[in-house]
């Protein structure tokens, strides 16, 4: 055993290439992108193991199940709403069954620190009636991701480990275990099994669903779900998953009486550990992080006669936002405790913004002139350091809703009635999802314009490599059928600045679809090579 | 033993290095820790802090509580201010006097100072001349740190050690300009007293 120093997600990296990792696949996103990253340095160190990013998370949730297929064990990681976009395999791979351990990890972002809304992956893997462990440490994470592979191997079904930011970005010290290997050969999936016409879809359906008692009685038995019962105090009993467990062992130092605690760390979760715990009090505390999954299911519809329930449907917790401390000891009773106050004092916030010398501020100023001739266009958005475009001094765009819409989104705006239509798209997010829409604007010869930021990199999560930039991304998207005289290429600098008014001018004031793509790197990036 | 600490700064100054010396330093010593980190969009020119904690058994929160921080160190004065609320009301604040100016409300710098002082136990220290001396503009970070030294709970050496590491693959005179900014930002924390 040897002790390292890890953040959560790498603790989950590690855990993997010593689970006898073959391949890991991601796309970058706050808050899952160090697995990734940790998993690439880790390969880099003369391991043999495949470590990469893909264009998207359907195209990187589908290789490792190719993976899998061929019976190796697999790893795919990204943020919540990552999942969105791979629900397809996701699910259909809980039909086809893992042949080698499919582990698929989801990063969720309580609080929203950097996504667009805060879905709890828990309901997901409910969805496609599959396993998921939610590690509340760092020591677990490591444990539970290595378990894992097992499990996935042992119930032939694909398994989620559940993180949340604080835990993926958080770092302590972790003990090791002897690595395992890799597994040997290849072991091809049935073809009966992993084709899923109706009739094999509906056998391996059943058998998914017959599969159930078994991951219950797992769930019961394991070790992960931690019961404690303090006969001491009957009134109250607390039910805990994930970093709400942290948080409420901090504030239980505190309390005069311990309460009785369920631990949750598997789903479907331990039912017969829940009613022992029930039985013993009159009050449950649910404590978790996200929606209140676990309170719904044990609230239903009626509740338990004569026990009060009480977690974030009934305020006792916040309903939105992460989980803090301070929150769950005043729902554990306890006072709140006052820090240094400032008093008669503005406090001026910080909220993010473009670096100095970014070719987006140029491309946003060199816009915003050129809309000055057309009162009633709309700019839609994506996502990426772009749609800090949204704050001032620029107040350029007026939509950012998820990968790739802004393209669709100004297609339909255009069809709807606006002119101009316009979308504004990183060169990441274009080759992510913006490929298909632009091919459904060019089929239509949609009205619009679409303006590429090609800085040749995933700037805000921290400079992964793009998949479609420079000379390609030219050569794609003439490809698909775009006018080559309304596709424009420009450099965003300041001394650029009316060149780039007049093409973008000229382009918005045209009848059909164009493209200008404004190409200068990322200023972060280009800072990195040269002090390297 | 439990030791909580507020690192608070803009993004780009370097709190993340103060942290990953204050953590090898820790872990040298035996020690627990726990430190939650900002990645992501807010780490653009925004307010960024870390929680950062020390303890000789094992830490169940990755966040520490409000009015339990034992310090706050920050790297610039208005992000000092930011989690006053965190502070214990015996916490000691460790602030850089230089102000990092990128939004058009900026308070005026007496106010802040005025504020800062209200701490009881405060050390303001002119982390840009400090850094300027040491050869370096970029070793603000570390002069903080060298300022923190004399509140915490951890070896000087120890800190200078993973100094030494962190700045290793930038050559021997990175090296020696942190070092040197450290001493600096040591030496004017005990010249306030």
């Amino acid at each position: 055993m040897k002790k390292e120093v890890l953040l959560g997600d790498e603790a989950v990296a590690l855990a993997a290439v010593q689970a006898g990792l073959t391949a890991g696949y991601s796309y970058p996103g706050t808050p899952a992108s160090e697995i990734m990253e940790y998993l690439i340095k880790l390969s880099e160190g003369g391991r043999k193991f495949v470590a990469k990013w893909c264009v998207n998370e359907k195209v990187a949730c589908e290789e490792a199940l190719g993976v899998s297929f061929a019976g190796k064990r697999a790893l795919v990681s990204f943020k919540h709403v990552g999942l969105n976009v791979a629900a397809d395999p996701f699910i259909n791979s809980a039909i086809t069954g893992a042949n080698g351990g499919l582990v698929v990890v989801v990063a969720d972002d309580p609080g929203m620190h950097s996504s667009q809304d805060e879905q709890d992956s828990r309901y997901y893997a409910d969805f496609a009636r599959v396993l998921c462990l939610e590690p509340a440490n760092h020591q677990e994470a490591y444990d539970m991701t290595r378990e894992a592979f097992d499990l996935s191997e042992r119930f032939g079904l694909p398994v989620m480990v559940r993180l949340v930011t604080r835990l993926a970005h958080s770092r302590s010290s972790v003990l090791v275990r002897e690595p395992r290997q890799p597994n040997q050969g290849l072991n091809y999936g049935r073809p009966e099994d992993w084709t899923l016409l109706p009739a094999n879809a509906q056998r391996r359906f059943r058998i998914l669903l017959e599969r159930q008692k078994d991951l219950k009685e797992y769930a019961e038995g394991s070790p992960f779900n931690q019961l404690f019962i303090n006969d001491q105090n009957k009134k109250l009993g607390v039910v805990v998953s994930g970093l709400g467990y942290n948080y409420f062992k901090e504030a239980a130092i505190d309390l005069a009486v311990e309460p009785s605690s369920l631990k949750i760390s598997t789903y479907p979760f331990p039912e017969n550990k829940l009613r022992q715990l029930i039985e013993q009090v009159e009050e449950i505390l649910v404590i978790e992080e996200g929606y209140p999954f676990i309170e719904r299911l044990i609230r239903g519809v009626v509740g338990i006669t004569g026990k009060k329930i009480r977690g974030k449907m009934d305020g006792s917790l916040p309903s939105s936002g992460e989980l803090t401390p301070d929150a769950v000891a005043k729902a554990l009773g306890l006072d709140e405790k006052k820090g240094l106050k400032i008093e008669n004092f503005k406090l001026a916030g910080r909220p993010p913004q473009l670096c100095v010398g970014c070719p987006h501020a140029d491309t946003f100023k060199a816009l915003n002139e050129a809309l000055k001739d057309f009162p009633h266009s709309n700019v839609f958005s994506d996502i990426g350091c772009y749609t800090l475009g949204a704050l001032p001094p620029y107040k350029a765009i007026s939509t950012c809703v998820c990968m790739g819409a802004s393209v669709s989104m100004a297609k339909g705006g255009a069809e709807a009635g606006i002119f101009p239509s316009i979308a504004v798209i990183g060169d990441s997010t274009f080759a992510h999802s913006g490929i298909t829409p632009l091919l459904d604007a060019v089929y239509s010869n949609s009205d619009m314009t679409v303006i590429i930021l090609d800085n040749g990199t995933v700037a805000m999560t921290g400079g992964q490599p793009s998949f479609g930039t420079g000379a390609p991304l030219d050569r794609l998207i003439e490809g698909l059928g775009v006018d080559k005289n309304h596709l424009r290429v420009i450099i965003p600098l300041p001394k650029n600045h009316e060149l780039n008014v007049k093409i973008i001018r000229e382009e918005l004031a045209y009848h059909g679809l164009s493209v200008i793509i404004a190409r200068r790197e990322c200023i972060q990036i280009l800072g990195e090579k040269k002090r390297s | 033993m439990e030791y909580d600490i507020i690192l608070a700064g803009v993004g780009g100054q370097g709190i993340l290095s103060i942290a990953f010396v204050i953590d090898q330093a820790a872990l040298e010593a035996g020690l627990f820790f726990k430190q939650a980190e900002v990645h992501g969009m807010s780490q653009r020119g925004g307010a960024v802090q870390s929680h950062l904690r020390l303890a000789d058994s094992a830490i169940y929160s990755d966040l520490i509580p409000r009015g339990k921080a034992d310090m706050i160190l920050s790297v610039e004065p208005l992000e000092t201010l930011r989690y006053f609320e965190y502070l214990k009301p015996d916490g000691a604040v460790v602030s850089s006097r230089t102000p990092y100016v990128n939004i058009p409300d900026y308070p005026p710098l007496d106010d802040i100072f005025r504020e800062i002082r209200k701490a009881p136990v405060n050390v303001l220290i002119d982390s840009e001349k400090l850094a300027k001396e040491a050869g370096s503009l970029r070793a603000q970070n570390m002069v903080m740190l060298g300022a923190a030294s004399i509140f915490l709970p951890l070896k000087e050496e120890h800190l200078k050690k993973y100094i030494g590491v962190l700045f290793e693959k930038r050559g021997a005179q990175v090296v020696q300009t942190n070092l040197k900014a450290f001493d600096l930002g040591r030496q004017a924390a005990f010249q306030k007293d």
